[in-house]
């Protein structure tokens, strides 16, 4: 039963770019064979690095603890393979962060591999009875020592948003399955094939957070998933409500607007209206994290796009290297354009291949020529397309303009600092101008002068 | 986060699978755009919208409608090329907005007009109104209205109300005066206590058919005449997004109510139907108030921006010695835009930035 919340089931403005899913939607979730090395990077969320635990040359098995940190807005991370561990070095992630990573070398035979693999992480049975019997604080402590963090693409560490706090009671837990990213169908397939821990882990993330609702929230062009997901919630509290097809719908700010009809304070989190947003595949790991007490070791990433031969949704190891899942999918086409981790509203484009798949990774765009968009400027005749489809209700050319002349004055008069760079604003400009580059550049420039 | 350049890395082997290694580029997000409207698209959009309404000029002006849009818009193509060219920058008539400039400016025109008007207010207009603020995009004031401006001053005999009259033409419209400057007369001559006139009040009655005015039967500048044109015309344009239908709903919308308290208070002879459908109202708030560059960025400035046009467009017709304000109404408003920008920045979504301490 579709139930809608005092929200409207959509927020203002935003665009409505062709979603794509077509290329990997009918994919099955693929084991990606074991990759000869990963490269699991130390600081792959937001918050402290962690230090490395393991010494190089010494055998690590899968799921062992590889680096961790005293801080509390941080997580662990551990070994996706089982294998010898070596010497720290360093990677360039797709946001252009210099990392230190631990490199392991995965042994010949490995523990699980292949479909047992996919069994032994989303099969078997996940219960919805009985979870009052674990205490909040065993929950927060668990989920802390799976190196468990949003795998929505922020990456913020989940117990540190799972710990309560006294002065911001929570109402309601919102668990986002909008994936509104074109061609990502990472979180759909998950919903698809594994609806199961997503519902055990929503009603442990409720158990620690004490929240009234739980709202599982996806967009109207998944049907089937939001089918399996009413089905595996048969029985319990949790509502299942679809939302209008837009981007950016999975944006916590836009998702909070149409669900609960509440707007998240510029500058703060969902916190401080009484509600929490976790990833579906957040959730799902959650459950495995409390119920089974194993770690955050693999993902779901999706290869897609007009670039790759064979788009598919991959269960890889953390710290894969691209290279690998693109191997997988048969390779890049000769017109491939641009490698982008992540969607092609919000991700990094990468420069090589040879990168690390991160716990924030949800896909791998490889976008052909004739999808890539094209890079020729003219001047802004001040139409005002890019204030029609804001989400957040600014005015992106006055910003970006004012950026790109120096002056910081009239770039925060127009809110500078609330731009969440979803990039509704270049998508739809007529005279093709860099606006979320150039927003990006005044946010440097403010933060340079010391203050924002 | 400033983008880093890409990590060397050694060659690497190039695995079996991939023929030939594909040209991979970086650039910041997003990596998708919307194609289908670019602002060359818009300036086509206004050509198509103005179509309708150069057809009916044509038809109701026959050739003196052919050479006046023709001349304005290939001097202000010549206009544009020539100073693009001492500004030693790259051509970039392609855009299409000297042809709109053009178009709308030989509108703009009456029949009458001699080529030397047409010429020179199109060199004004490109000149004055746009080059000299550093191209399309930078300018202040509406380019076709500088031009219109500077050649109603420059040559008030050629563009004052008696040119439009011509009372020997083949051309039926072209007999009577235009009914915007009938109402002017006859408000002038009620105001001032005087007999009305026994053709004067012929006239009127004739003017005050309110079916001519709306399908353009009527004498005026070329392209004000036929409100239907223009209707068509405007809707298409607003519906396509390449103009901002808040701009003529606030001008409309103000000039009817004020032409109705002007008509319920004696004011006016016309009513506001007849205000609306009659003179340059409906060309002005469709094709040349919204003008992107000249007009304010956000729906509610776009807003206010109308009401202000439409306001001054019936003070003008009132209590000036024009019988048509839209040009200076929407001169006068292109003054106060980036005013109105300021005004109503609109609150973020969450509220505004909180102060740091």
């Amino acid at each position: 039963m579709t139930t809608l919340a005092k929200g409207r089931g959509t927020f203002d403005r935003g665009i409505h770019p062709p979603d794509r899913k077509h290329f990997a939607a009918d994919a099955p979730i693929e084991v990606l064979p074991t990759p000869k090395e990963v490269r699991i990077p130390l600081l792959q969320h937001l918050g402290a690095p962690c230090q490395a635990t393991v010494k190089p040359r010494t055998e690590v098995a899968l799921g062992d603890v590889i680096g961790d940190t005293d801080a509390f807005v941080s997580a662990p991370v551990h070994a996706s393979v089982s294998g010898a561990a070596g010497r720290l070095s360093v990677a360039t992630l797709p946001n252009g962060r210099h990392v230190a990573v631990v490199p392991v070398k995965a042994a010949e035979e490995q523990p699980l591999a292949g479909q047992a693999l996919f069994d032994d992480i989303f099969g078997g049975e996940w219960p919805t009875d009985g979870l009052d019997e674990y205490e909040p604080q065993q929950i927060v402590e668990a989920v802390r020592r799976a190196g468990l963090v949003g795998l929505g693409g922020a990456a913020f560490p989940t117990h540190v948003k799972l710990t309560p706090n006294e002065s911001k009671p929570i109402d309601t837990l919102l668990i986002n399955g909008c994936e509104c990213e074109p061609y990502l169908t990472a979180d759909y397939a998950l919903m698809l094939e594994a609806p199961a821990p997503i519902i055990t882990g929503a009603l442990l993330a409720q158990r620690a957070t004490g929240a009234q609702d739980v709202v599982i929230c996806l967009e109207d062009n998944k049907p089937k998933a939001a089918r399996a997901l009413r089905k595996a919630a048969q029985g319990t509290a949790i509502r299942v409500s679809t939302l209008k097809t837009k981007y950016p719908q999975g944006g916590e700010k836009q998702l909070t607007v149409a669900v609960l009809g509440k707007e998240v304070p510029t500058g703060g989190l969902p916190l401080d209206i009484g509600a929490v947003v976790l990833n579906v595949g957040t959730a799902a790991a959650l459950a495995r994290a409390v119920v089974r007490g194993k770690p955050l070791t693999h993902r779901i990433v999706t290869v897609s796009g007009a670039g790759i031969r064979e788009p598919k949704n991959l269960l890889v190891p953390i710290g894969a290297a691209y290279q690998d899942l693109a191997d997988a999918c048969g390779g890049l086409t000769p017109d491939a354009a641009r490698a982008v981790a992540g969607g092609p509203g919000m991700g990094f484009a990468l420069g090589s291949l040879e990168v690390p798949v991160t716990k924030g990774t949800s896909g791998l765009t490889i976008l052909a020529h004739e999808e890539v968009r094209k890079a020729e400027e003219t001047t802004c005749v001040r139409c005002g397309r890019c204030v029609d489809v804001c989400p957040l209700n600014l005015v992106p050319t006055k910003i970006a303009l004012a950026a790109r002349a120096g002056n910081l004055d009239v770039a925060r008069q127009y809110h500078i600092a609330a731009c969440m760079e979803c990039g509704c604003c270049a998508y739809v400009c007529p005279a093709g101008i860099p606006l979320v580059q150039l927003i990006r550049l005044g946010k440097v420039m403010l933060q340079k002068a010391g203050g924002s | 986060m400033a983008q880093d350049e890409a990590p060397k890395q050694p060659e690497a082997p190039v695995p079996d699978a991939i023929p030939a290694a594909p040209a991979i580029a970086v650039a910041p997000a997003p990596h998708l755009s919307d194609v289908s409207f670019t602002t060359r698209r818009m300036m086509l959009d206004v050509l198509i919208a103005l179509a309708p309404a150069v057809a009916m000029a044509i038809f109701i002006f026959r050739w003196y409608a052919v050479v006046q849009v023709g001349l304005c818009v290939l001097t202000c193509l010549a206009a544009e090329a020539l100073f693009t060219w001492m500004r030693r920058r790259p051509l970039s008539l392609g855009d299409g907005s000297a042809v709109v400039t053009g178009v709308i400016l030989g509108l703009s025109l009456p029949w009458s007009a001699p080529w030397y008007v047409a010429v020179i207010g199109s060199a004004a207009a490109i000149g004055l109104g746009k080059m000299v603020f550093g191209g399309l995009g930078c300018n202040i004031f509406n380019p076709a209205m500088v031009g219109r401006a500077f050649v109603m001053l420059s040559f008030a005999k050629a563009l004052g109300a008696s040119a439009y009259v011509f009372a020997q033409s083949g051309l039926d419209v072209v007999t009577q005066a235009t009914p915007l400057t009938v109402a002017k007369k006859l408000a002038g001559e009620i105001a001032a206590g005087t007999a009305v006139a026994g053709d004067l009040q012929l006239q009127l009655e004739s003017a005050r058919a309110l079916w001519p005015l709306f399908v353009g039967q009527v004498n005026g500048s070329l392209g004000e005449t036929s409100a239907l044109a223009l209707l068509v015309g405007g809707i298409y344009l607003c519906l396509r997004r390449s103009a901002s239908w808040e701009i003529p709903a606030g001008a409309l919308g103000a000039a009817f109510v004020l032409a109705g308290l002007a008509n319920w208070a004696g004011l006016t002879p016309f009513t506001a139907l007849h205000h609306l459908v009659g003179g340059s109202l409906l060309f002005g708030a469709f094709f040349i108030a919204t003008d992107p560059v000249t007009s304010p960025v956000t729906p509610r400035g776009k807003f206010f921006f109308g009401l202000g046009v439409g306001c001054f467009v019936v003070l003008i017709r009132l209590f000036s010695g024009y019988p048509e304000g839209v040009m200076f109404a929407v001169l006068l408003m292109n003054a106060v835009t980036p005013l109105l920008n300021r005004w109503t920045i609109p609150r973020p979504v969450g509220g505004p930035v909180p102060e740091r301490t």
